[in-house]
């Protein structure tokens, strides 16, 4: 069985840092799994965990007035999911729902942010490989509103 | 010359084609199966577009999206958003419309053998590409794999979707991406190129064929060439008001190009590149 600490530095947020600051985030690290269906992030709720998605895919979606919800982003193996935690008023935005069998890592938002303030280095190594993932979603966001499929090819 | 002598009718006399099938792919695209009725138009390869008349309406260019050396009726995918696409998109079974082609360059399908292949499309840009997908997921090759990545803005706007997993069952890695659903879509959502982020093989001596909208076919090249795609391997389909359809009038000209002739399809680099950049500023 793999130790927390190689599960952990195999997700692209904590891949090639030292295994002396993997090891902060293993202190805050668990291992859950979902059941497809199954709300991990629910919108208004407290954000307190930061998960490491190893395999199975999250919808991120927002309850709509008809009562249906519609999905805004899907998230899949081996990338991050929630930054609510991050920033207050740390709580979730949208609610994150299960499609698949889903199994990650959880990282305790409250500890690891405790981590990151005490130790700046971490701190600044993680919010620069948070950034990154942040810029990507918010250029995937801006190119989709570009409604990338709208233009007529035929006439 | 004498009453028998055959006439040539010239470059801008439609052959009539009979629609013999249509069917409705969603709201506002159709496929139409044409049969001849006299005078059928010369062999084409896939990639390649014929002008369709909508008799007392005009004309239009239409991407042929069957499969090139098919038996059967011919097909084009129209989506109605004019007066001749509406019309076109409107035709009946047993109407009949005018064809003139095959026109234009096609997807180069003898060149892809001993090489993978990334198949990117938006839009109704799968129709384009629908001939070059059939004769790869027909004729696999054991050195060759196939990808395909679709994105949608909505799922119901996604075309060939029964074929679609067709294609899935023959071995090619098909995967689509909405930019919004309900909780009945179980696929991926988000735009086309977080559907890029990597391949099954190395990227490095992949082929890309790429079809969409311009703005779409950029970001697209990007990620491929992210991922290792040599950007002179990337194949993309440009399309503009083509009217002539043999290099004469001019109205398709992009740059050098003149894309009735020298397009649809076009290498990437150097000169697409540049262009639909420069279009879009």
């Amino acid at each position: 069985m793999e130790e927390m600490s190689e599960l952990i530095a195999k997700n692209s947020l904590f891949a090639g840092l030292p295994d002396s600051t993997i090891q902060l985030a293993v202190g805050c690290a668990q291992n859950v799994t979902f059941e497809p269906g199954a709300r991990i992030l629910v919108e208004g709720e407290p954000a307190d965990t930061l998960y490491l998605l190893r395999r199975g895919r999250v919808a991120l979606q927002v309850q709509r007035p008809s009562g249906k919800p519609l999905i805004i982003e899907t998230i899949g193996p081996n990338s991050v999911l929630g930054w609510s935690w991050l920033v207050p008023p740390y709580r979730w935005q949208f609610d994150g729902v299960a499609i698949d069998p889903v199994g990650a890592i959880a990282i305790d938002g409250t500890c690891l942010r405790a981590k990151a303030d005490a130790d700046a280095v971490f701190g600044y190594e993680l919010l620069r490989r948070i950034s990154g993932v942040l810029l990507s979603r918010l250029q995937s966001t801006r190119v989709r509103l570009l409604d990338l499929y709208g233009h007529s090819l035929d006439d | 010359m004498t009453e028998t002598e055959h006439v040539s009718p010239g470059p801008f006399v439609p052959s009539r084609y009979r629609v013999v099938d249509r069917k409705t792919e969603n709201s506002d695209i159709t496929t139409l199966w044409l049969e001849p009725v006299d005078r059928p138009i010369a062999p084409f390869k896939a990639g390649q577009f014929n002008m369709l008349t909508a008799f007392g309406v005009g004309e239009v260019a239409i991407s042929i999206s069957s499969a090139p050396g098919a038996p059967g009726a011919i097909e084009h995918t129209v989506r109605d958003v004019g007066a001749v696409s509406h019309a076109l998109a409107s035709s009946q079974i047993g109407d009949v419309v005018g064809l003139r082609g095959p026109f234009g360059t096609d997807w180069g399908l003898e060149s892809l053998t001993g090489c993978n292949v990334v198949v990117v499309v938006g839009g109704i840009g799968l129709a384009p590409l629908r001939g070059a997908m059939r004769y790869l997921a027909e004729n696999p090759a054991p050195d060759r794999k196939v990808v395909l990545r679709v994105g949608a803005r909505l799922p119901d706007q996604i075309v060939f979707p029964e074929e679609m997993e067709r294609w899935r069952e023959m071995g090619v890695d098909v995967e689509v991406t909405v930019d919004v659903a309900d909780a009945a879509w179980t696929g991926h959502v988000g735009v086309v190129t977080q559907i890029l982020t990597e391949l099954p093989f190395d990227g490095a001596g992949a082929v890309a064929l790429v079809c969409g909208p311009e703005i779409m076919m950029r970001f697209s090249a990007r990620s491929l060439i992210d991922l290792g795609v040599s950007p002179e391997n990337i194949r993309v389909s440009l399309e503009r008001n083509m009217q002539c359809g043999i290099a004469l009038c001019g109205h398709c000209q992009l740059g050098p190009f003149l894309l009735c002739r020298d397009g649809p399809v076009v290498p990437y680099a150097p000169l697409a590149a540049e262009l639909i950049t420069e279009i879009e500023r």
